[in-house]
Formats: C-alpha cells, sequence, structure tokens
C-alpha cells in the first residue's frame, strides 16, 4: 500500500479567529444603522465595522496621510507583529522610520477589506440578525465595496486627501479604484502589479480555489462555524493552487529545482517528496492558521468581478478623463498572474487621458510576489516617486510636528 | 529648391554658465515656453525633462531601456516605458504642447511615420539628430574607408542601436515631403556651438555635428 499524507490540521484554534474576525486586536471604526455602506450588489450593509491600523503621525493640515490597500490574503497588520500568526507585518520592509513609506514623514493607514476575517465586518462575522456567524447570508462584496467603505473609513478620520494611495495586486486594484471613483482625494497612486480587470485565466484559477473549498466535506455550505470545524484541507489546497501562481517557474526552480526532501530516493509513494511539495504544503497549513475560507471565497470573487473599463461603456480611458492624480504603476517581468502587458494598457489609458503617469517594469524572476520582497529597484522607485508628490504638494517633510 | 530657398531664424542660445547642461538641451529649452506640456520621446535617465521641469515646464517622457525608465522615476520625473515606433500611436491627438525627439530619430524603424506622430499628439515638435553629412563623417568614409565613429556616436557598426542615419539636408527634405513648417533650424558644431546663421546651409550640413529643429504643422488649412 502507498503512503498518504494529507495538510496538517491546524494548531490556532478556530474560535481565536472567530474572536479576531468581531473583537480585532486592531483599532475599529463602528457604523451603525445610520451609516450603512452601499453594496454595489443593492444591499445596504448595516451595522459595520472597518478594523485598521495606523503608524506614523497626521501632520497639522492633514496632508501626509497614505492609504496602504492590502492584496487577497493579507491584512491591515503591515507592520507590526500578527497577533495569530506572531509573525512580522506584511511590509515591514517598506514601511518604517527610513522605509520607503517613511513613517517619521508620512501617516500610513492600512485597513482590513470589507469582507475580511480580521476586524472589519465579514462572512466570519457575527451577523447581529441571528447571533452567528454571517457565512454565505453575506452579501457579496466587489472591489468599490471596498474602497467605499475606506473612504468611510477616511471620512472618520477626517482625512479629505490621500498623499498617496498605494497597494500591490488586489490592493492594486482598490488604488485603481480609488482613483477612479475618488479622484479628488487621491494626490497620488502607485499601483503595483495589478490589472484594470481580472484575466479570464485569473478567474479560472480563482474558481478552482473555490471549487476546493466547497468540496471539503467540513464546509458544510459554509455553516462550518456552527459545527465548530473550518475546510482547512480545502482552504489549503486552494492557497497551493493560489501560491504556485504568486511565484514564476525560475523562482520555484532556483529555490527548489526537483531536491528531495529529507530522502535521497523516492518513495514510490504519494508523500511529499520533492522538496516543493513540502513546501506547498507549509504553505496551505500555515495559511489556513490565519485565514477564514468563507472569506477567501468573497474576496476572490471580487476580484474576478473588477473590471473598471466596463463600469464606462468599456472605454479604459473615460474611467481616469481628466484626472489630476499622479501615477505610477510598477509591474515586474516574471509576473504571469498580472502581466506587464496588462500595466501597459492601463498606462496607455491614462496617457489617453493626459494624466501624469509613470510606468516601470522591474526586472526579477520572483514572479508575482516580488511586490512583497527585497527588491531594491522597486523601493528606489517607490521612495522617488512618493518623494516628487509630497514636493508637488508642497508638504512640509521635516521631521516632527 | 525648397532646402536652400528656406531662411530660418536662429535665435541667441543663452550660454550654460553652470556647465551643468548640454547645448542642445538648453538649445530645446528654450524653445519651449514655460507652463508648456510637453513629451520627451526617447527620453534616456530624464536629463532633458529635469532641466525643462526646473523652468516650470510640465514634461513626461518615454524610454524604451528599463534603466532609463527607472533612472528617471527615481529623478520624480514622469517616465513611461515605451518604444517610439509603436507606443505613439496610443497617445491621442494634440495632447501635448510640444513633442521632442531628442537624438533619438536615428534610432527609429520608422523615422517618417514617428516624425508623423509627433506632429499628430503634439501641436509643435523639436527634433534633433546626428548629422550624417558632418565632415567628420564624411572624412571617415571616404578617407578611412570604415563606417564612421563620433565621440557623440561611439557605436561599432554592428552593435548600434542606430538604423537610420540621415543628413540635415535629408532631414530637411523629409519634412517638404510630408509638408512638415520649419520654424526654427539650428546645427550644432563639434562643441556644440550654434554655425552660424549667415553661412549658407550647405555649409551647416559639412560643419554641423548635429541638427535641432523646430516644427509645426503644414500649411494644408491652417
Amino acid at each position: 500500500m502507498t503512503n498518504v499524507t494529507s495538510i496538517s490540521s491546524p494548531s490556532i484554534h478556530s474560535e481565536d479567529r472567530a474572536h479576531e474576525a468581531d473583537h480585532p486586536t486592531s483599532t475599529v471604526a463602528k457604523f451603525g444603522n445610520d451609516q450603512p455602506l452601499k453594496l454595489d450588489c443593492g444591499i445596504d450593509l448595516a451595522p459595520f465595522q472597518i478594523a485598521y491600523q495606523t503608524y506614523g503621525e497626521l501632520n497639522a493640515d492633514r496632508s501626509n496621510a497614505i492609504l496602504i490597500c492590502h492584496a487577497l490574503t493579507l491584512d491591515q497588520h503591515v507592520a507590526n507583529v500578527h497577533p495569530l500568526t506572531g509573525k512580522a507585518g506584511w511590509w515591514e520592509i517598506m514601511v518604517g522610520p527610513g522605509r520607503p513609506l517613511d513613517t517619521d514623514k508620512y501617516f500610513i493607514v492600512c485597513s482590513n477589506v470589507i469582507g475580511g476575517c480580521m476586524g472589519s465586518t465579514g462572512p466570519a462575522s457575527t451577523n447581529p440578525a441571528t447571533g452567528k456567524a454571517w457565512g454565505l447570508d453575506f452579501p457579496v462584496i466587489t472591489i468599490p465595496d471596498m474602497v467605499r467603505a475606506q473612504a468611510m473609513l477616511l471620512d472618520r478620520l477626517e482625512i479629505k486627501t490621500l498623499l498617496c494611495v498605494i497597494g500591490g495586486s488586489m490592493g492594486g486594484m482598490q488604488v485603481l479604484q480609488w482613483t477612479a471613483a475618488y479622484p479628488e482625494r487621491v494626490f497620488s497612486a502607485l499601483p503595483v502589479a495589478c490589472s484594470t480587470r481580472h484575466s479570464a485565466q485569473n478567474i479560472a484559477f480563482h474558481e478552482l480555489g473555490r471549487q476546493a473549498v466547497m468540496a471539503d466535506p467540513d464546509w458544510h455550505h459554509g455553516r462550518y462555524f456552527e459545527l465548530n470545524t473550518h475546510p482547512h484541507r480545502g482552504l489549503a489546497v486552494a492557497r497551493m493552487a493560489g501560491h504556485i501562481t504568486y511565484l514564476s517557474d525560475a523562482a520555484l526552480h532556483r529555490k527548489f529545482g526537483r531536491r528531495m526532501q529529507d530522502r535521497d530516493l523516492p518513495t514510490f509513494s504519494f508523500d511529499a517528496d520533492f522538496q516543493v511539495e513540502s513546501y506547498l504544503r507549509y504553505q496551505g497549513s500555515s495559511f489556513v492558521e490565519r485565514f477564514d475560507a468563507n472569506s477567501y471565497l468573497y474576496l476572490t470573487r471580487a476580484m474576478d468581478y473588477f473590471d473598471i473599463a466596463a463600469d464606462h461603456d468599456g472605454v479604459l480611458a473615460q474611467a481616469f478623463r481628466g484626472i489630476k492624480t499622479r501615477f505610477c504603476v510598477v509591474s515586474f517581468t516574471s509576473d504571469w498572474l498580472f502581466p506587464t502587458s496588462e500595466s501597459r494598457a492601463l498606462v496607455h489609458a491614462l496617457n489617453a487621458s493626459s494624466a501624469r503617469v509613470s510606468f516601470a517594469e522591474i526586472e526579477t524572476d520572483r514572479g508575482h510576489d516580488a511586490f512583497l520582497l527585497d527588491v531594491p529597484e522597486f523601493f528606489d522607485i517607490a521612495r522617488a516617486f512618493l518623494q516628487s508628490a509630497d514636493k508637488a504638494r508642497g508638504l512640509d517633510t521635516s521631521k516632527g510636528g | 529648391m525648397a532646402f536652400q530657398e528656406q531662411a530660418l531664424p536662429l535665435g541667441g542660445i543663452a550660454p550654460d554658465r553652470t556647465g551643468k547642461y548640454r547645448t542642445d538641451h538648453l538649445l530645446v529649452a528654450e524653445m519651449i515656453p514655460a507652463g508648456s506640456k510637453v513629451l520627451d520621446v526617447g527620453c534616456g535617465d530624464g536629463e532633458l525633462l529635469q532641466l525643462l521641469e526646473s523652468r516650470g515646464i510640465d514634461g513626461r517622457g518615454i524610454e524604451i531601456s528599463r534603466e532609463g525608465v527607472n533612472r528617471g522615476v527615481a529623478r520624480g520625473l514622469a517616465v513611461v516605458q515605451g518604444d517610439a515606433d509603436t507606443d505613439l500611436v496610443n497617445y491621442p491627438d494634440d495632447a501635448f504642447d510640444y513633442v521632442i525627439l531628442s537624438q533619438t530619430l536615428q534610432a527609429t524603424r520608422q523615422p517618417k511615420v514617428v516624425l508623423e506622430n509627433l506632429l499628430r499628439i503634439g501641436r509643435r515638435a523639436i527634433v534633433s539628430f546626428p548629422n550624417f553629412g558632418f565632415w567628420k563623417m564624411r572624412l571617415q568614409l571616404l578617407v578611412g574607408g570604415h563606417m564612421p565613429r563620433t565621440e557623440n556616436l561611439p557605436a561599432t557598426w554592428y552593435d548600434t542601436p542606430n538604423i537610420h542615419f540621415c543628413t540635415i539636408k535629408d532631414f530637411v527634405q523629409l519634412c517638404d515631403e510630408i509638408n512638415v513648417k520649419m520654424e526654427r533650424a539650428v546645427a550644432l558644431d563639434l562643441y556644440g556651438r550654434p554655425v552660424p546663421l549667415t553661412l549658407p546651409w550647405w555649409v551647416w550640413n559639412m560643419f554641423g555635428e548635429q541638427g535641432v529643429f523646430l516644427l509645426s504643422r503644414g500649411g494644408v488649412g491652417k
């Protein structure tokens, strides 16, 4: 008989995750029934809450705020220890004193997106009408919904305009949505490794992930909270498939090649003989410890629906007509999830709108995930772009204040 | 022929007291009034764009090399990676006041199409290019019997990005052919000094190391 190993059970209990969804470690902005979030699906969501983190200090004229939009499986814990995993923030190399997003100069805000599971209202949150987790009763949300919620949060923080909105991947989609929906509130925008619409191939990968979650017997049509289970196997498979798309063949080959894991010969089984298999299983099982399966369904769906041009009669340039926002679009050569050609289409549309746009393609073999890694060329560009933006805005960047 | 008959005014170029900028860049900068919106095609690392921005001109750049783009963006300039031959079609008509093609014409696959695009996108175009009719070039080919190389064009024939060399005379003829109006023309000598206007055209074509031209759309309907 062959050995069959499967993904290990999560060590963080689902109660911890459920608690974090309703009572996050982060600061929370609560919106009551008088301030509903108007969703694209036609539903007014109320009450709801947005969990967020801030770094640095807001200056006297409130002009140094930068909004970071997080990617699909990330959250608001940009530059602090993550409450569930105990690991460092996901963009600590980018955010901090003296870093490109310099917390000595800028006031940085990052919120957990609506539909997420780290404290903003989402399918893992408790539905006040039933006292149980929302599950699939949660309305389907879109990227514009996420941005609308962020705008309400900024209103609450009394920030009228943002010096910059920055984000990669799903975060980049939010950046573009910000500029299309609230151009007057965004002085500069830095969309990284993203696109103005989700491609058919990307939708296909997301569907694979969602079907993996739904095929897990522990999913129970999204009602796993009530049964005290979690479809961790399905979610881990979804994460494994997703993770492959975030890397590149070259990066995988450089990292693992065909090397074996703790053995010299194949076991002639379905055990994780290859290092790359064991790496993916690790990625899958560590992901389920911090993420909610239903949130994964909702957020991937939001990305699938994203298409800025569709809201403007299919003409992308219309979305940015007369825009004053300064753009810096960045792509990576080995990113096959959001290839450079898609960034180029965005740049053409921005040029057609006479927007002030920079576009740099950065050479790296690290794939889509390059925006999260130590890529000095990207940091230099982000730093210089922000500096030119704060100079153009006449921001006092001297320390203190 | 139009080539010999055109009388073109040569403005005085303020000397570069700082020594910081190239004469051809200063010459281009002085052709553009402050507040103009400018596209620099083939902007390299953004040296000219930076000079323009320092003079209150709203500049954008296109550059084919990744290195050049990233250095330009790192200077805080609005630079886009792109190819003059293929990307200019994406720019709408009249998007800019001036479009600059500085020392890039000879590296394009379709100089004529590029030139037409420049004057579609911008109301005016400023084109500078190395003059292949320059006496040193002629001498190297005539006496040396080899493809010319100069300080400004150091590449050997087999690894040069430059594929369409022309002389000042050729360029003037092309402009004539596609009905482009020459508003100003300056030839710069080996030391970057303007060749005096009082001298006849053939002298320019012989002693101009490079030509700088301010162009606008031709007479039809205007």
